[in-house]
């Protein structure tokens, strides 16, 4: 505290980078635009679902599926684990370096429970998407009204 | 930055506009450069050889990558990451030899190979005893 001065400067910039980071996560490709905050964990997820089955997708660039491990846990507990490694060698210079690199392991807990013998997954131009089957008690049901 | 990528252009030219509604996005990519040559990796998921346009003119290098829609016809849960088109221009310096540039797509990443024209690239000069 002692150190610090005030500078008109240092506070804009810290204003305008707030500002920046503000405008980033309400249009950028990684916010979310309902409101909730925070970075989400790697991969990024996407998870939809139709009446049989909840499906999860990944994107993961560069990777081969066997570099994957992919589990599910408990029924209702999927855990994505894999490493991305870095192209090039020693023998160069790098311009620029926005791709990320390294392992990653991320746990989503899962809207319903799945029947994790018939899980399926597939890896098609660096998108990985898994079936995840829904346990039949977690299927939606009709329930019929009986008239009298 | 040396001044063989000069800069990106995106934010400077106005792309033509588009006619299908879906998201564009900047792809992500590494430049990294050796003796001979330029190489730059993309991160295009989801773009099959087919659907990426890479084009070179008036010095600029255009990426298009057309991603269509995957999840329609269902409920969406949890949406992190948007899906849709990536665009990304790189404005290429005198000294690459545009003729020779090539590319690769493998799992969704773009490999571009960007030879130097011969003028610019080292050369060892060999010394000559008496």
């Amino acid at each position: 505290m002692f150190f610090t001065r005030w500078s008109p400067w240092n506070d804009l910039q810290s204003e305008m980078s707030r500002l920046q980071s503000e405008v980033n996560r309400l249009f950028g490709r990684y916010g979310s635009a309902d409101g909730k905050s925070g970075i989400p964990g790697y991969p990024p997820i996407n998870i939809w679902e139709d009446e049989d089955q909840l499906f999860v997708e990944a994107e993961l660039p560069g990777m081969e599926l066997d570099d994957l491990e992919i589990y599910v846990n408990g029924g209702n507990q999927l855990s994505l684990k894999g490493e991305r490694k870095q192209p090039g060698d020693n023998d160069g210079t790098w311009h620029r370096r926005e791709r990320g690199y390294g392992k990653f392991a991320r746990i989503v807990e899962l809207p319903h429970l799945v029947d994790a013998d018939q899980v399926n997954a597939n890896f098609k131009h660096g998108v990985l998407t898994i079936m995840l089957p829904k346990q039949a008690a977690s299927k939606p049901r009709k329930i019929e009204v009986k008239a009298e | 930055m040396s001044d063989i990528i000069k800069q990106e252009t995106g934010a400077n030219i106005t792309p033509a506009e588009r006619t299908r509604d879906n998201p564009t996005f900047t792809p992500r990519f590494d430049i990294f450069e050796k003796d001979d040559e330029l190489i730059l990796w993309g991160d295009l998921p989801g773009v099959s050889a087919e659907n990426l346009n890479i084009d070179f003119e008036k010095k600029e290098l255009t990426i298009h990558g057309r991603v269509m829609p995957r999840s329609s016809g269902t409920q969406c849960l949890m949406a992190e990451y948007g899906v849709g088109d990536f665009y990304r221009t790189f404005a290429i310096g005198e000294s690459i030899d545009t003729e020779k540039i090539s590319a690769e797509l493998k799992n969704g990443v773009l490999t571009l190979h960007l030879p130097k024209t011969e003028a610019v690239k080292p050369r060892k000069i060999a010394v000559t005893a008496d």
